[in-house]
């Protein structure tokens, strides 16, 4: 019994993760989906979502403002903003002026743009990890009180039930609004799209800031989630986020929802049974595994090379 | 079109405030347990809004700027010159190459320590950078997991010596020879992946290698490392005060000088400055090999390299295998120089260093790499001020040079090949 | 020298090629013509290796070759050219025919490292036999340019040129004549015929130029939307309803 609710709870914790990392995996997915590269900025994007959502938790408290629904509400809104025009000024930067060219080429400027976020925020704020406040506090407990209990926090819920929310919406605005019609022409032929009329140029930018919306809640959730933020706080993360879109097939989003559960999963249980300090092993491992047998990941479509 | 790009302008500057003002302008300060907002000194507050006033007048007179950039003299004074005859730039450029060795050679008698100290570490980043140079310049793999390989190159030295005993020139070959392997090993499965897929799969190679040294602590120490590593000996003479191994002897008892400290700093620069340029010299020797041609074919056009016989995998598995060879070569002289090693010397940021100099020096130039180790490790150095901001500027450089000069700094050159009509 | 038998391609629900077969005599120019689509470059491309065709059989010289990698293919004489010409454009001219001639060459590292007199020999061979063909297709002013800075024409050449030098006994040659003026296409035209004549190479040709594949070709093969539907010499083809049908569509 015990270890059945031993299991429950690395099951919950990796689900919980799991989602997060796949709000912040829709940012490479659908970025990857059209314009074909890797934004390597993006989890310094998640990040800064998450500095900012501290910086307005802690400007609303210091003004005296604590109904809890209102700070959340404002807190997200400012990350999703602050995070949003990052993602566009990035793509606009270091991304548009390099499109087309050689592969390698968006990649490093990526790279550089990645390197110059994490300095930006760590001269800004300072290299030392900050507290972030656990506003969302109490859960459920499952078990006999005298031994092992499964718990489950609200924190947890809430972030399940967010990212559920932010994926519906996401879904039904990609197949349903004109942005999201435009978004599917532009990754299927971006130069076939163009002579349509579209303007592939905004749609892009779209994709970009709709990224850096969904990885700043991502941000606001788990810096409330893990209790403390540092600049360094996104790079990892990013490389998750990362490996779960690859996992799930990237350009795909339910895949990148299905990677983001697997990884978060797989992580859990790895540091549950084995030791935390693994835990980054097994997910790089199991990403390198990923792309040796299976390139396109598990809802992804096959490539045939162009010759 | 005025009032359009009004708007944009207006759009870009919000942006720059909204992107700027939180995350410079207000401070988290942690006090005692809980986290209080300060608002930045008015400096910083008025160079934010500086900063939007220049982004929004640029972009309002966007087309009128580049425009008159475009009509400036080009920066290169050399750009429209006719290109000198090649026997003739050979001989200067051989010239030139002997002038620049021999003052490298006889420069670390005449300065302070401290900037012998550097100049070796400088001759590392070379080595490191020419290697990643074969793998990113000229085979068009881009390894960011590379530290991997200078940390195994460590990593061999500081283990054998500390079990075995094993001296800096025996690890030499050995800790090049298992960087090599690891990178066939690594190489052999993840080199059939597309180029971005490569880079993610090696970063995350390089990572499994820094977690491993930093919990397998019965073999490596974990976070404390390895310490004791010795300096290298030279014909059996060491250059401390005392002896340390057995049956070694001391250089300055047997030239009978007087004990300095700058002797080893001094030799152990030299021997970096000799392995530097072997490093560069069989490199060069590389590229005019078909060996390095075919690294180069791959890079241009993979379906047309294959198309003529080339096995993808072969080539690309030469070019990494090398590169790590040299990466684990830059390792022990780096253990040695240190004489301690921990998993912190071994971050992703140290790959992201080695790239950015290859990336600045331009891709595929072993000239251009090698004043790019040049200048990224010493500039730094003179602006202690601003070397908080090192990494920022690092990152903004890479940035800027995929816009505007991809080709960095000091663009590959081709080999000119002499032919004669056939009959 | 080449027998395809039943090839057949299916990319997910897609059948591309559907049993296209083909032969290829020593010394012979064989066209495949078709409308755009019909699978041509398909065909090209399981014959090189890049595909692994879904059904039938390619026999080269009595070998089995479907399935192989591209590059073993290529080192059985078997050497294409593209669509869309492929040059190792940042490398000099002469630089792309030294990799071409890769498999000629030394490639011991360490006899390369010291420079033995066999490397540089055969080194000194393959660049006689790149001066050789740079010649041969009036490139030889341009050896040391960069092949990505040459005029469409001469990328073309030169792309013929890099397959010649690995001295192939099939060459396949993928739209050659597409977006050259006609003094250029005729000057193709005679470099054709000449490398059959000279060198004793057979060609598979690709092409829309009608009159290039009249002209030249021994045998014609033509495919519609991935089907054989028609072969013979061009007078046969010339006259056969079917391929009237298909080029002036169905009325």
């Amino acid at each position: 019994m015990q270890d059945v609710l031993y299991f429950l709870q690395q099951l919950i914790n990796g689900l919980t993760i799991g989602s997060a990392y796949a709000l912040i995996a829709i940012g490479y997915t659908m970025v990857y989906g059209i314009i074909g590269m890797i934004n390597f900025a993006h989890g310094e994007i998640y990040m800064i979502g998450a500095y900012t959502a501290l910086i307005t938790i802690t400007g609303l408290a210091s003004l005296g403002v604590a109904w809890l629904p209102l700070v959340l509400l404002v807190a997200l809104i400012c990350a999703m903003l602050v995070s949003s025009s990052m993602g566009w000024a990035v793509e606009r930067v270091a991304y548009r002026p390099v499109r087309g060219r050689h592969r390698l080429i968006p990649l490093i400027s990526a790279i550089g743009m990645s390197i110059f976020l994490q300095n930006y925020v760590h001269l800004a704020q300072g290299s030392r990890n900050i507290g972030f406040p656990a506003l969302i506090e109490g859960g459920f407990q499952f078990g006999a009180a005298d031994s092992f209990q499964t718990s489950i926090s609200y924190m947890q819920i809430t972030i399940f039930i967010t990212t559920l929310i932010c994926m519906t919406v996401l879904s039904l605005f990609i197949s349903r609004s004109r942005i999201g019609r435009a978004c599917r022409a532009v990754s299927q032929d971006l130069g076939m799209a163009n002579l349509l009329g579209i303007d592939t140029n905004r749609i892009i930018s779209a994709t970009f800031v709709i990224g850096a919306a969904l990885a700043a809640v991502a941000g606001l959730l788990l810096g409330m989630y893990y209790g403390s933020i540092d600049p360094l706080f996104g790079f990892i993360a990013g490389l998750k986020a990362f490996t779960a879109a690859v996992l799930g097939g990237i350009g795909s989003i339910p895949g990148a929802m299905l990677g983001g559960l697997i990884l978060g999963v797989s992580e859990s249980m790895t540091s549950g049974y084995l030791s935390g300090e693994y835990k980054d092993v097994v997910s790089f491992g199991l990403l390198i595994l990923i792309l040796l047998f299976k390139p396109t990941g598990l809802l992804g479509k096959p490539e045939v090379e162009k010759i | 079109m005025a009032t359009h790009s009004l708007k944009h302008a207006l759009f870009c500057a919000v942006v720059t405030l909204i992107i700027a003002y939180p995350i410079l302008g207000l401070d988290l300060e942690a006090r005692g347990t809980s986290v209080v907002l300060a608002g930045a000194d008015t400096a910083t507050v008025v160079s934010v809004l500086a900063a939007a006033l220049v982004v929004f007048v640029f972009q309002l007179f966007r087309h009128r700027i580049l425009g008159s950039l475009g009509t400036m003299p080009s920066l290169n004074p050399f750009a429209n010159r006719e290109p000198m005859p090649q026997d003739k730039r050979q001989r200067l450029e051989t010239i030139a190459l002997v002038v620049l060795v021999v003052a490298a050679l006889i420069w670390p008698f005449f300065v302070s320590r401290g900037a012998v100290d550097l100049a070796t570490l400088v001759l590392i980043y070379i080595m490191l950078a020419l290697g990643l140079n074969v793998v990113v310049g000229l085979a068009g793999l881009l390894d960011l997991g590379y530290v991997a390989f200078y940390a195994v190159g460590a990593y061999t030295f500081a283990l054998l010596h500390q079990y075995f005993g094993v001296s800096f020139w025996v690890a030499l070959p050995v800790g090049a020879g298992l960087a090599a392997t690891f990178g066939l090993l690594l190489g052999f499965p993840v080199l059939r992946l597309r180029g971005d897929y490569l880079a993610i799969v090696t970063l995350g190679f390089g990572e499994i290698i820094r977690i491993l040294l930093n919990n397998m602590t019965w073999l490596t120490g974990g976070p404390n490392g390895i310490g004791g590593i010795p300096d290298p000996t030279v014909f059996g003479m060491e250059f401390g005060r005392r002896v340390k191994e057995e049956g070694n002897v001391s250089f300055h008892e047997i030239f009978d000088v007087a004990y300095s400290g700058s002797h080893k700093i001094i030799v152990l620069y030299l021997i970096a400055l000799v392995l530097a340029l072997f490093t560069a010299l069989v490199i060069r020797r590389f590229t005019k090999m078909p060996v390095g041609r075919s690294w180069e074919a791959l890079r241009e056009d993979e379906i047309a390299a294959r198309s003529l016989g080339l096995s993808r995998t072969a080539v690309k598995l030469s070019a990494f295998t090398i590169g790590a060879f040299f990466a684990g070569f830059a390792g022990t002289v780096f253990a040695s120089k240190q004489g301690f090693i921990s998993p912190e010397s071994f971050v992703f940021l140290e790959s992201a260093i080695i790239l950015a100099i290859v990336v600045l020096g331009g891709m595929g130039s072993q000239l251009g790499v090698i004043l790019a180790a040049v200048a990224v490790i010493i500039l730094p150095e003179l602006a202690r001020e601003f070397s908080e901001y090192r990494m920022l500027i690092f990152g903004a450089a890479m940035v800027l040079m995929m816009v505007w000069r991809p080709q960095g700094l000091l663009p590959m050159r081709r080999i000119h090949i002499e032919i004669n009509k056939q009959e | 020298m080449l027998e395809v038998r039943n090839l057949s391609m299916r990319f997910g629900g897609l059948l591309a090629v559907d049993q296209v077969s083909l032969d290829v005599q020593e010394r012979e120019i064989v066209s495949i013509i078709g409308p755009n689509g019909a699978g041509k470059t398909t065909v090209f491309n399981c014959m090189s290796g890049f595909y692994r065709p879904t059904g039938g059989t390619i026999l080269f010289e009595g070998r089995e070759i479907q399935g192989k990698p591209d590059f073993r293919i290529s080192r059985l004489g078997l050497v294409r050219t593209f669509q869309h010409v492929r040059l190792f454009s940042k490398m000099t001219v002469v630089e792309n025919l030294l990799v071409a001639q890769h498999r000629h060459l030394n490639t011991n590292l360490i006899a390369g490292l010291l420079r033995t007199p066999s490397y540089r020999q055969r080194e000194q061979q393959a660049l006689d036999r790149a001066a050789y063909w740079l010649d041969r297709v009036g490139l030889l002013d341009m050896a040391n340019r960069e092949a990505g800075n040459l005029a469409y024409g001469q990328q073309r050449r030169l792309e013929i040129a890099r397959c010649m030098v690995t001295e192939p006994k099939l060459l396949m040659l993928d739209e050659p004549a597409a977006g050259l003026n006609p003094a250029e296409t005729r000057d193709l035209n005679q470099l054709i015929i000449g490398l059959k004549e000279d060198y004793n190479v057979s060609v598979v040709l690709i092409e829309h130029d009608m009159s290039l594949v009249m002209e030249i070709s021994d045998r014609i093969n033509v495919i519609n939307q991935g089907r054989p539907l028609a072969s013979g010499t061009p007078d046969e083809v010339r006259q056969n309803d079917d391929v009237i049908k298909a080029y002036l569509g169905e009325a």
